[in-house]
């Protein structure tokens, strides 16, 4: 199938380019791009034109007028759940989810069931996702087997088997010299190392963030300094050992400054944040709904200010989900007993685009930290808008207004603190290796 | 004298509050108004006498059923809300369960739709889990009393502490309030710091500086990390329980040198006003936070904590469940 997308506003934050253009689609590649492509190009070498076929929507020409055209978004950290707890997600319906949210990649991380430590599992999740993904997966191997932080999984097979990260994200590598060995062996393998920072003896009982709302709500509290501490420890090594160290779900003002200072003299660091972390703060927790508890915590709102001036100077380069699914047996309960995390592939754009709205983030810079970025950090060739590329697109409606519902989410999960906000900005088209995977009903 | 006690006597014995609370439940002092305090201790005032009569009982509750689910041992708070609905002529279950949800098999959401569904008029629970009533309450009809959640709020402990205070000084406007020892870790404190500020006191705290939730000045309150410090200036002095488990988490060195610096005894209360209350929420340790001779000299107020306890938890569960439903008349 070929498809012409025509007159969007075309903005590709590896060239810098912000402007209209058409884009030719062929064979799941980026075939032309230029101003004016004629419709001629489109039927021909096209079977037929399916644009009414429901069984094959979306062939022919889209009319891009007044929407923007981007690189297929990239999540560089979900959890798809898949081998091990295909009752809160799989991947056939996390990437599901990541197509409706413009996502054309996700970097899936390891804490399966087994853990992804071995290249049995990669090759599992690899197959997995050619047989029902709707989106690019790329697996992230663990660093220690078991994620038990006690000895290096075999990262060389991973990297063999696929794996373009390495992270034990969801717990912290305490073991400083296994880390530092770590650092140093991945590097000779050529992937960077994802770091869950946080320091378990100065999280001690925590639940929620340490502050006035943990103070009055009586639940433990976690210090900024539990990130911190880790955070600088991790530049510590990534400096001794010259390797790539990238840190994950930046939450608080001073990790921010630990990585702007570590950058400035030349360590060999990237981070990211996740769209929770730079909209909602503490406050949230009154009532105890635990949608409101992960891992790191909701921080106030001076670590909110931080982070988002973070993303603005570079500082922070990528925006992620930390797409966590759980269900209700995992949620409705005490908070102290909830699980961590929220789901986010279905409004960490909208989320994103808030900032841009709000004039906090320049549009390229916002599609920058979801596309190019993540691709750049993972080494993937992708996140970027030129002939020959994969033709993976989103195609954005930025005025779009919708009340987010949960139950029309395509995740199998629902925890997600922005039921019933308002938000405008909405993918309404994702092209996947040239293939339509989500389109909004009423696009023409 | 019998014409004042029959007419204070005379308003809770209607099976219908004439003044209401606000909403469904008791969750916590913090959302409390101050004319919702005054009418639950106002309330409370009245039923005191039904407990000094030779027949401790009145027919108020006839007929309701009050389930007191404890998921954390109680002797005190439990036996007093248990003595309070009887002598209000409800019946009471008594529940313990394990208060973990894993360990027990049934989420606490089940075990509330359950007992829901044999019809009970009042939910009273005790979790270790802060916001656990919490829970409970917004998904049952019945009206749900917070007896301590975590270390959130303990709301008819506070409630009860101002009934005593107010009781023994006439006032609360005004006076010093301090309470000490392990703020962090304690609902007690929690709530009367709400109730005592709300009610026009000033609260000021005192522990070891380990001890001390952050910003927890900004619930108006001032912190002392000395308790010398604050005995001259206080009318009232709350001492809290230490719990022997902390010693070795790092909060303080050992119980010795805890009571050394932050327990009360005759000594130090030397520098106190005349007239200072010495309250505990108990259970007390004896020797630890607060000498034997204090526990039981004549500023201690702690017994009369107890016996008022049973007065405001009568006050709550009859503004809450009396006259809740019309009867139904259309019935035989």
């Amino acid at each position: 199938m070929n498809l012409l997308i025509k007159k969007a506003r075309v903005v590709d934050p590896a060239s810098g380019f912000d402007g209209p253009m058409d884009v030719l689609v062929e064979g799941g590649k980026i075939a032309e791009l230029g101003q004016e492509i004629p419709e001629s190009k489109v039927s021909m070498g096209a079977p037929k034109n399916r644009e009414n076929d429901p069984a094959h929507p979306g062939g022919g020409v889209i009319n891009g007028t007044g929407k923007v055209l981007v690189p297929g978004l990239i999540d560089m950290h979900c959890h798809l759940r898949e081998p091990g707890f295909e009752y809160k997600e799989t991947i056939e319906s996390g990437s599901l989810a990541g197509a409706a949210g413009g996502y054309t990649s996700l970097a899936c991380m390891a804490n399966t069931l087994p853990v992804n430590d071995n290249p049995a599992v990669t090759e599992y999740i690899l197959r997995q996702a050619r047989e029902k993904a709707w989106t690019n997966i790329f697996p992230i191997g663990a660093v220690t087997k078991e994620l038990k932080g006690e000895s290096l999984a075999e990262i060389g097979e991973l990297k063999n088997a696929g794996v373009v990260a390495l992270s034990d994200d969801g717990k912290p590598l305490t073991n400083a010299g296994l880390f530092r060995r770590a650092l140093e062996y991945a590097k000779g393998f050529g992937l960077t190392i994802i770091s869950h920072c946080e320091d378990l003896n100065l999280v001690g009982q925590g639940v929620m963030n340490e502050g006035f709302v943990s103070t009055t709500l009586g639940l433990g509290g976690i210090p900024n300094a539990a990130e911190e501490v880790m955070v600088l420890r991790d530049i510590a090594l990534a400096e001794l050992t010259g390797a790539s160290l990238h840190v994950a779900h930046v939450s608080t003002a001073e990790s921010v400054r630990a990585i702007r200072e570590a950058k400035a003299r030349g360590v060999k660091v990237t981070a990211e944040t996740a769209p929770h972390y730079f909209t909602l703060n503490d406050e949230a927790v009154w009532g105890f709904d635990p949608n409101t508890k992960m891992n790191p915590p909701l921080r106030t709102a001076k670590d909110v200010a931080a982070v988002i001036a973070g993303l603005k100077d570079g500082t922070l380069d990528a925006i992620a989900t930390d797409h966590a699914p759980q269900t209700s047996i995992e949620k409705d309960v005490e908070f102290d007993y909830a699980a961590n995390g929220i789901i986010g592939l279905e409004t960490a754009l909208p989320l994103t685009l808030r900032l841009v709205h709000e004039g906090s983030l320049t549009l390229m810079t916002a599609i920058e930290k979801l596309t190019l970025q993540p691709a750049r950090i993972l080494g993937l060739d992708k996140g970027r808008l030129k002939v020959g590329a994969d033709a993976d697109l989103t195609l954005i409606d930025l005025a779009r207004e919708q009340t987010v519902d949960v139950n029309q989410f395509k995740s199998k999960s629902r925890n997600s603190p922005f039921h019933g906000w308002k938000l405008k900005g909405l993918a309404i088209l994702t092209i996947v290796g040239g293939r339509i995977v989500h389109r909004v009903p009423d696009l023409s | 004298m019998a014409d004042e006690q029959s007419r204070v006597a005379a308003r809770p014995l209607s099976d219908k509050p004439t003044l209401r609370l606000s909403g469904k439940d008791i969750l916590g002092i913090c959302e409390m108004s101050v004319p919702e305090i005054e009418l639950i201790l106002d309330t409370a005032e009245s039923f005191k006498e039904v407990s000094a009569r030779e027949i401790k009982k009145v027919p108020t509750l006839r007929g309701k059923t009050v389930i007191n689910l404890f998921f954390e041992a109680s002797t005190r708070t439990r036996t007093s809300f248990e003595i309070a609905a009887k002598r209000l002529s409800a019946d009471t279950i008594n529940i313990s369960a394990s208060s973990s949800s894993a360990v027990k098999g049934e989420t606490l959401i089940d075990t509330g739709k359950n007992l829901e569904a044999m019809n009970p008029d009042c939910i009273v629970i005790r979790h270790s889990a802060s916001g656990a009533p919490h829970l409970l309450a917004r998904l049952m009809r019945v009206p749900v009393i917070n007896a301590g959640d975590g270390a959130h709020e303990h709301p008819t402990q506070a409630l009860l502490d101002l009934f005593t205070v107010r009781e023994k000084r006439g006032r609360l406007a005004g006076l010093n309030v301090a309470i000490v020892g392990d703020i962090l870790h304690s609902r007690v404190a929690r709530s009367n710091i709400h109730g005592f500020t709300k009610m026009g006191a000033e609260v000021h705290l005192a522990g070891p500086q380990t001890m001390m939730p952050a910003e927890v000045e900004r619930l108006g309150v001032r912190c002392h990390t000395s308790l010398r410090e604050v005995i001259p200036w206080a009318d009232v002095i709350m001492m809290l329980r230490i719990q022997l488990e902390r010693q070795g988490g790092g909060f303080f060195p050992t119980l010795r040198e805890y009571s050394r610096f932050f327990g009360l005894n005759l000594e130090l209360l030397k520098a106190a006003k005349p007239e200072v209350l010495i309250m505990h929420p108990g259970p007390m340790n004896r020797g630890v936070e607060i000498s034997p001779e204090v526990a039981d000299g004549p500023f201690s107020v702690i017994l009369d904590q107890v016996s008022n306890g049973v007065a405001v938890r009568m006050a709550l569960l009859y503004l809450l469940v009396g006259g809740e439903r019309e009867p139904d008349r259309s019935s035989p």
